[in-house]
């Protein structure tokens, strides 16, 4: 197991360098910083003095070592924006869009299973039906459109729930709310699928045959097998949170790591955008890994050497 | 030409079988139709992205000086009402355009973008799965591990990032959503090669001395194709949302182009006023991307030996 996960960080690393290296000289291309942050009718002088004080003189490579070993310090540069360590802006916005995340996850994976093992162990029946339908809508909805719907019907019409920030836990509702929406969708019909698969096996007609009762089967017996492509999927589902974040932080003015990166690329904030997509792609990494385990624990059928 | 050899039989029977379908090739278009309208919702779902294809490729023709006419008489025009005519039926917006006829115009762009990424991303993808697939060793393992770096990081900051360093046009975007579904194909691509590659008739093929890409051409690609075409019409919903997300952030398609996820984003500034200006463009999203999840699921059973008989059997408890 140790080996294993050793190889899986390897590969990670090498997936995390190549997305730093894209990202320096992408973020670089969008234009020069002393445009934004420096009146219009600036001097040449004035604006040689800004570049040279934050390197951007410097030449490409020399920008890119600096950056590099620096990073080895977990030191990102200043944000410009901020005036702050990039690291510090970044840590700061984190804790609200992993917040997000850790709400918005095990919600959408215990409402999926319930519903999806619910549905598989009737197919075609009403409840299937029901619920195919409104998975299909979750599913096929675009999230920033049910935001403004849900802002729409509860902000401004019934004016129970905030339009937007954050403060109360009343503010969270509708943003775990949209956010949930879309990957339940998805999920729903994984679970439905590799449940059905799973209950027309023998164990379970053994299960059956002894007299097991309804609930026991599905959540027992036939669970532990169906749960294996729910995992993999919901993983994908882990970078479509992150997706989906970008967008409802916007809608709802969450000052998340989302947000903060679009902010930082229309302000040209090289050093916040970097160390942002840093731990946003570290945190994906680690649940990637954290994935992986949880495959070989819920099925001893798997061994990682 | 080496598979005109009739020594294992494969190329005879290849020749019989495609000799004996073009003659009932139109009847096997209309089994597969028969097929579909026996399923009401998949039939439902085809004739919808039917009218939208008409949309796309009439509508700008049609509809595009009154999707540009403004008419301050019908400002903020409330829907449902055939007052104004019934181009006003989903009402209008801040300066008085049907938004029905802006709906049908835009859907030109929001199709076209959606349909070319797909299509990129399918032929890209699906070449560099078959060499993956086949081939093995550093190329696979090089092609998987960029594919797990794209996948891993949010297609959405990407697409942020690179579509603010290169100005959003319509061929960038395009550019940026094919990229960020590459792996997807790729690694499905692979994965069936790597199935069908140790079958008996590639064996064959490879025996009688057809050349490597003879055989990822003639012989897997056809049998890769049906989940790849399944595939598509799930990406291509996925990718609309995608787009019109990045089109509603405002680093999408910009403003004198128009998308229906750039409409819900205009129609927020009147969300107390006039909510039908978010409204109709997301529940055209909406249907569309719904009809397209329908049919993948249709098509997936239907092309698929060992489900069909499901299909088949209702189709038998219909009539």
């Amino acid at each position: 197991m140790g080996g294993f996960i050793f190889k899986r960080s390897m590969q990670s690393v090498f997936s995390l360098i190549a997305l730093i290296i894209l990202v320096f000289f992408l973020a670089r291309l969008t234009g020069s910083p002393a445009d934004l942050y420096l009146p219009q009718d600036a001097s040449l002088e004035v604006r040689h003095q800004f570049n040279e004080r934050l390197g951007f003189n410097d030449p490409m490579y020399v920008q890119f070592g600096r950056f590099f070993i620096g990073l080895l310090h977990f030191d990102m540069g200043e944000s410009l924006q901020f005036s702050r360590p990039a690291v510090d802006v970044v840590l700061q916005a984190f804790p609200t869009t992993l917040m997000l995340a850790a709400i918005t996850m095990p919600l959408v994976i215990v409402i999926a299973v319930i519903t999806g093992s619910l549905a598989a162990f009737k197919p075609g029946g009403v409840f299937d039906r029901l619920a195919s339908l409104i998975s299909l809508i979750g599913a096929s909805t675009p999230n920033f459109w049910v935001a403004i719907v849900g802002v729409l019907v509860f902000a401004v019409t019934l004016r129970v729930l905030p339009t937007s920030g954050t403060g109360t836990p009343l503010h969270w509702v509708l943003p775990v709310a949209v956010l949930t929406l879309r990957p339940t969708g998805v999920l729903v019909q994984v679970v439905r699928s590799s449940m059905i698969t799973a209950l027309s096996s023998a164990y379970v007609k053994t299960a059956k045959a002894k007299g097991v009762g309804s609930r026991a089967i599905i959540f027992v017996h036939a669970l532990r097998n169906g749960l294996l492509p729910v995992i993999t999927v919901a993983s994908d589902q882990a970078a479509g949170i992150v997706n989906g974040a970008v967008i409802v932080e916007t809608v709802f003015g969450f000052p998340g790591i989302g947000k903060l990166m679009i902010d930082s690329v229309m302000l040209r904030d090289f050093a916040v955008i970097q160390a942002a997509v840093l731990v946003t792609a570290l945190a994906v990494f680690i649940i990637n890994i954290v994935v992986d385990i949880t495959y070989a624990l819920v099925d001893p059928r798997i061994r990682y050497s | 030409m080496p598979s005109s050899i009739p020594v294992s039989g494969t190329a005879d029977m290849t020749r019989a079988l495609s000799s004996a379908r073009s003659p009932n090739k139109t009847s096997a278009f209309r089994e597969i139709l028969s097929t579909l309208w026996h399923d009401k919702v998949a039939s439902l779902s085809a004739a919808l992205l039917f009218i939208v294809l008409i949309c796309v490729l009439l509508g700008p023709w049609l509809l595009a000086d009154q999707a540009r006419a403004v008419n301050l008489m019908a400002r903020n025009a409330p829907p449902f009402s055939l007052s104004k005519g019934w181009l006003f039926i989903l009402g209008a917006d801040a300066l008085g355009r049907s938004l029905l006829a802006r709906i049908i115009v835009a859907s030109q762009n929001t199709m076209l973008i959606s349909a070319s990424a797909v299509l990129l991303a399918m032929i890209v993808g699906g070449l560099l799965g078959l060499v993956a697939g086949y081939k093995g060793g550093w190329i696979a393992a090089v092609l998987l591990r960029l594919a797990d770096a794209i996948m891993s990081f949010p297609s959405m900051l990407l697409a942020v990032i690179v579509l603010f360093v290169f100005d959003p046009g319509v061929t960038n975007v395009i550019l940026v959503l094919a990229v960020s579904r590459i792996p997807i194909f790729l690694r499905t691509v692979r994965a069936e090669v790597l199935e069908i590659k140790e079958r008996m008739f590639v064996t064959a093929a490879r025996a009688m001395g057809a050349q490597t890409d003879r055989i990822l051409l003639r012989h897997i690609a056809p049998m890769v194709l049906p989940t790849l075409i399944n595939l598509a019409a799930l990406e291509m919903a996925f990718v609309m949302l995608v787009e019109s997300g990045l089109s509603f952030l405002g680093i999408g398609i910009q403003p004198p182009e128009v998308t229906w996820g750039l409409m819900v984003a205009d129609g927020r500034n009147y969300l107390g006023s006039a909510w039908w200006l978010s409204f109709w463009p997301g529940v055209a999203i909406m249907l569309v991307t719904m009809a397209l999840n329908l049919l993948s699921n249709w098509l997936r059973i239907a092309t698929d030996p060992v489900e069909r008989w499901r299909l088949q059997t209702t189709v038998g408890k219909n009539d």
